[in-house]
């Protein structure tokens, strides 16, 4: 045989076995390579079924909270002053914006939006799930709407949504005392509970919006919602609807109010008028005042600086926060002191010479009269307003009674008024005045202590509920706003404190009560002037309480003197003084005198309550 | 083997069985390629949102891809290896075409606009590469001498960093593999061949440092760890596994993939139907799909074995050994155990040109078989 041939059959033969080999291993690895493929697959879909499963639901069904209407404030006569309007807000999607920062810097060319509201936008878009929808701007105008309008398929993941938002009919009026509702903050996103306010961007932040949150806000409804991976609502799965917060009626008499607030006329301060028979509050003015609406879309910075900055303080609830000295509206308070701890009775009476000076002491103290009462007892003291009868009632007294007895009206505590923030005054006495200014008590302090100056301070409604109390001869009063809250049809009970008394003498009650109305009826009384046109008796007191201290030798000149640094004017009254049905508290901010500025708003108040309910 | 017989008699004895002899057709493989074509149908009826214009446009390019099949199943597999020169040549060429006047598409270079039609060389060069190395090694000593696959290797190695250059690296793979595949049926050592896996994994890191595209190196990252990343990088892998996994050992059923209707799941209807495929019709799917393509893969490399000359047979097992690396490849990044590379799962995924080019091999492959009698004669 031809070698050459043989040598090219071996080959051949070789080549077979060698590519029959190579297929064969091939092929079992690609079947060993194959199972690796299914075993991964079981893996996946027998061992991770369920957590894939799962993780599939939760691709395609998202939960949408939907929000509920916040409930309507209303005054006594159903006047809303809370409602909720619709409006319209532009609202971000996250998770269907493929650039964020270019979307922002489009619409702020688009809607020239302030750059504070981009940046509250970025800080609050990190509390809120991608796909939940965040506004960027709340409550458009017809303008913005149309511009938005016509380049919205230019941006995606962007829409206009109508929404309601809060409004005050009354704004400045009720500022205060209804508060307003503003954006969520950050600080508050983290303590909130994120179910209830996922689907809403606003809070209570002051006032009744504040302490009634809970029950006016309601209670958050879900959808059950498929979507595509854009988030895309595509079909509705289940709903709960959401249930609308409560209504809130309150004790505010709204004509009273506006009479209240626009007797102050230009001066700043406060107004309070308690209805005697519950309680409730009929009057509550704060002013300086601001519009609570501006609030609600979220203030600019401007606006908020030039509120914050004025000196008129328009953010300052002066009714619940300012503490101011009483003045002389606290001498019937330490009359009544004097005769329930028996140091004294009514017909007990003390030379006024002008001054007071304590015994081997040199310093005067002065009564405002430079010229003195001459002899005065416990019902001419009251009626004129006599310092140096007090400093001398204050002396026997001593500060330690004194403070017992001030304490029992409240003085120095929160009134339990059904709103947050409220400040306690300042009720002095030995002991606070150790730990607080760990110094001894010394004699000076007690006197004027006596004519409600020094230490001293109290809020508006403080000393409205203690002028209240006293009218209805120890039946301590507890103010209140929240008159009826309705769910629906359905009312809810109010739980009220329980009734407490102060144990006083009918008599001792009644001289004062007495000397009271003689500052408004008596020809002497300080607050003679507003007694006319009236066929009921309006007890009061007036009080100027000091801003400023008159230096020894000097004399208090209101001219001299810039109008900063002028006293304010102060006055309680109840009425009519023989069946009580309102008491009222005036402090009007350097008005000087009580009897001049704070009796007559006090009087306007009283009179146009007392005639209505005459009708 | 009696099975077999017993098929040819059928075939000679009956209309059909003659006719499909006269076409140079091969029933086992057409069975094959008719069973995934339905499956194909069937999942781009479902990811598509039931559009019938897609299917008629998938139905289009299936006509042009099996008119290309039957006519090369009617060349003469001496008339390929008599142009895998030319052939490989212009295929090298076009490729460099690319690289200097190509069209950029999705970020890479891959396309040669014809002016009728745009074209893309780095698919044609999956077929002409192996026929280049086939033509090469087949004039040689089997098994191949050292300085042979040296040879063999450079004209793999041409292509290869070509495409990688586009960048193409799903091709490049496909390209390299197929080239290689010739090598290993020509015999290539055990020894050589270990020697060379090892060589390439001391070699990654430098590849990894010098040669990958900061894309890549992100796909292989989120292929390690895609939970990284999840709404980025990672969002496509963890998708597709939700979509797999969610399927469970049966399925949802027929179009009832929630995962890629609802558009979570990208390009469910291209490289990722796999996934689509797994949520509707589970394991025991998954099990089926799996058989059929081994189904085809054994009937290739049996027309492989009983190729009767060298280039014939190396080409053969070449082009089965590609469509493998498809089927793996593909259905490896699909559940997350390969980085995701732009492979397409052969005959089922939505899209043109790699149809074009697998009908093209399965045509050759049928050219093989079916000339072999005549040879004989």
């Amino acid at each position: 045989m031809d070698m050459r041939r043989y040598q090219a059959i071996k080959d051949r033969l070789l080549e077979n076995r060698i590519f029959l080999s190579r297929t064969v291993i091939l092929f079992v690895f690609m079947l060993f390579l194959v199972a690796g493929l299914l075993s991964r697959l079981v893996y996946l879909q027998v061992l991770g079924h369920k957590l894939y499963h799962n993780m599939a639901t939760n691709n395609r069904i998202k939960v949408a909270s939907i929000p509920p209407t916040r409930g309507i404030i209303y005054d006594k006569q159903g006047r809303v002053l809370a409602e909720n309007l619709a409006a319209y807000s532009l609202e971000i999607i996250p998770d269907q914006v493929t650039n964020m920062t270019d979307t922002l810097q489009r619409l702020q060319v688009v809607l020239s939006i302030p750059q504070e509201k981009i940046d509250a936008f970025n800080k609050q878009k990190k509390h809120y799930k991608h796909f939940d929808s965040i506004p960027l701007l709340l409550q458009l105008n017809e303008t913005e709407v149309a511009k938005f309008s016509v380049l919205r398929h230019t941006f995606p993941g962007v829409d206009i949504h109508a929404r309601l938002f809060r409004h005050y009919p009354y704004a400045e009026l009720t500022a205060h005392l209804v508060g307003y509702v503003g954006r969520i903050n950050e600080r508050e996103l983290k303590v909130l509970p994120e179910a209830e306010y996922r689907s809403m961007h606003t809070i209570g932040k002051t006032g009744v919006e504040l302490s009634y949150e809970n029950i006016l806000r309601g209670h958050a409804g879900y959808a059950e919602l498929e979507t595509n991976a854009q988030g895309k609502p595509i079909n509705e799965l289940g709903r709960i609807d959401s249930i609308p917060g409560a209504d809130i009626y309150l004790t505010i008499d709204m004509d009273l109010q506006r009479t209240a607030y626009d007797a102050l006329a230009e001066y700043n301060g406060a107004v309070v008028a308690l209805d005697l028979d519950t309680g409730g509050v009929l009057v509550q003015v704060s002013k300086a005042s601001f519009d609570p609406n501006l609030f609600v879309s979220g203030i600019s910075y401007k606006d908020y600086d030039q509120l914050n900055k004025s000196k008129n303080k328009p953010l300052f609830d002066r009714v619940l926060r300012g503490q101011y000295p009483p003045g002389s509206t606290l001498k019937p308070f330490i009359a009544l002191a004097g005769l329930e701890n028996n140091v004294t009775h009514r017909h007990q009476s003390v030379f006024c010479p002008g001054y007071y000076q304590l015994p081997n002491k040199d310093h005067k103290y002065r009564d405002w009269k430079k010229w003195g009462h001459g002899t005065v007892d416990l019902d001419s003291a009251i009626t004129q307003s006599c310092d140096v009868y007090f400093y001398d009632l204050a002396l026997t007294l001593g500060i330690d009674k004194m403070s017992d007895f001030l304490h029992e009206f409240g003085f120095g505590q929160k009134t339990g008024i059904d709103l947050m923030s409220e400040k306690s005054g300042l009720l002095p006495s030995r002991e606070w005045k150790r730990s607080q200014r760990k110094q001894a008590w010394f004699p000076g302090e007690t006197l004027i202590t006596g004519i409600g100056q020094g230490f001293t301070q109290v809020t508006p409604v403080q000393l409205a509920r203690a002028t209240g109390t006293l009218a209805k001869q120890g039946q301590v009063i507890t103010p209140y706003l929240a008159e009826r809250i309705i769910y629906g049809n359905r009312a809810v009970e109010i739980e009220r404190p329980a009734q407490k008394w102060i144990e006083l003498k009918a008599g001792n009650v009644q001289d004062i009560i007495n000397a009271m109305v003689h500052v408004v009826h008596s020809p002497r009384g300080t607050a003679k002037k507003i007694a006319e046109d009236i066929d009921y008796q309006i007890a009061g007191k007036t009080g100027t309480a000091q801003v400023y201290t008159v230096k020894q030798n000097e004399e208090y000149d209101e001219a001299d003197i810039e109008f900063n640094m002028r006293d304010h004017a102060l006055f309680i009254a109840f009425a009519p003084a023989d069946n009580p049905k309102i008491a009222v508290a005036v402090i009007a901010e350097h008005g000087s005198h009580g009897s001049s500025i704070a009796a007559p708003i006090a009087a306007e108040v009283i009179k146009q309550y007392l005639d209505v309910g005459d009708k | 083997m009696k099975v077999e017989l017993r098929a040819e008699q059928f075939k000679e004895h009956s209309l059909i069985g003659r006719l499909l002899r006269r076409l140079h057709l091969d029933i086992p493989l057409l069975i094959g390629l008719f069973l995934l074509l339905i499956m194909s149908f069937m999942m781009l009826y479902s990811t598509g949102n039931k559009e019938i214009a897609l299917l008629l446009r998938q139905a289009a390019r299936m006509g042009i891809a099996g008119v290309l099949m039957i006519a090369l199943a009617h060349v003469n597999p001496r008339q390929f290896q008599r142009y895998s020169i030319p052939l490989y040549s212009i295929g090298v060429a076009l490729l460099v075409a690319v690289l200097l006047v190509g069209d950029v598409g999705k970020g890479a270079q891959r396309w040669l606009d014809l002016g009728l039609f745009r074209f893309q060389p780095s698919e044609m060069i999956k077929i002409t590469t192996p026929m280049m190395v086939a033509w090469y090694l087949a004039g040689h000593d089997i098994p191949p001498k050292w300085q042979h696959i040296v040879g063999a290797t450079l004209f793999i190695l041409i292509p290869t960093v070509l495409i990688i250059r586009q960048p193409d690296l799903g091709t490049s793979v496909l390209v390299a593999s197929s080239g290689a595949s010739v090598l290993y049926f020509a015999g290539l050592s055990w020894r050589f061949l270990i020697a060379t896996v090892l060589g390439l994994s001391a070699l990654a890191p430098l590849y990894w440092q010098f040669f990958m595209r900061g894309y890549q190196k992100d796909r292989v990252l989120t292929f390690l760890n895609p939970e990284a990343d999840p709404m980025g990088k990672g969002y496509h892998i963890i998708q597709s596994k939700i979509a797999i996994g969610s399927g469970g050992p049966y399925g949802k059923g027929w179009q009832g993939n929630t995962q890629s209707q609802l558009d979570f799941l990208p390009e469910s209807s291209t490289d990722f139907i796999f996934a689509v495929f797994a949520e509707e019709f589970g394991l025991v799917g998954c099990l089926g799909l799996l058989v059929i393509y081994l189904f085809i893969i054994a009937r290739g490399l049996y027309i492989a074995v009983q190729a009767q000359d060298t280039y014939s047979r190396l080409l053969a097992g070449s082009l089965v050994c590609t469509f493998f690396v498809y089927v793996f490849v593909n259905i490896g990044m699909v559940i997350g155990i390969l980085p995701v590379v732009g492979v397409p799962l052969p005959l089922i995924s939505y899209g043109g040109t790699s149809m074009v080019t697998l009908f093209a091999g399965f045509g050759i492959l049928m050219s093989i078989h079916t000339h072999k009698k005549i040879l004989q004669n």
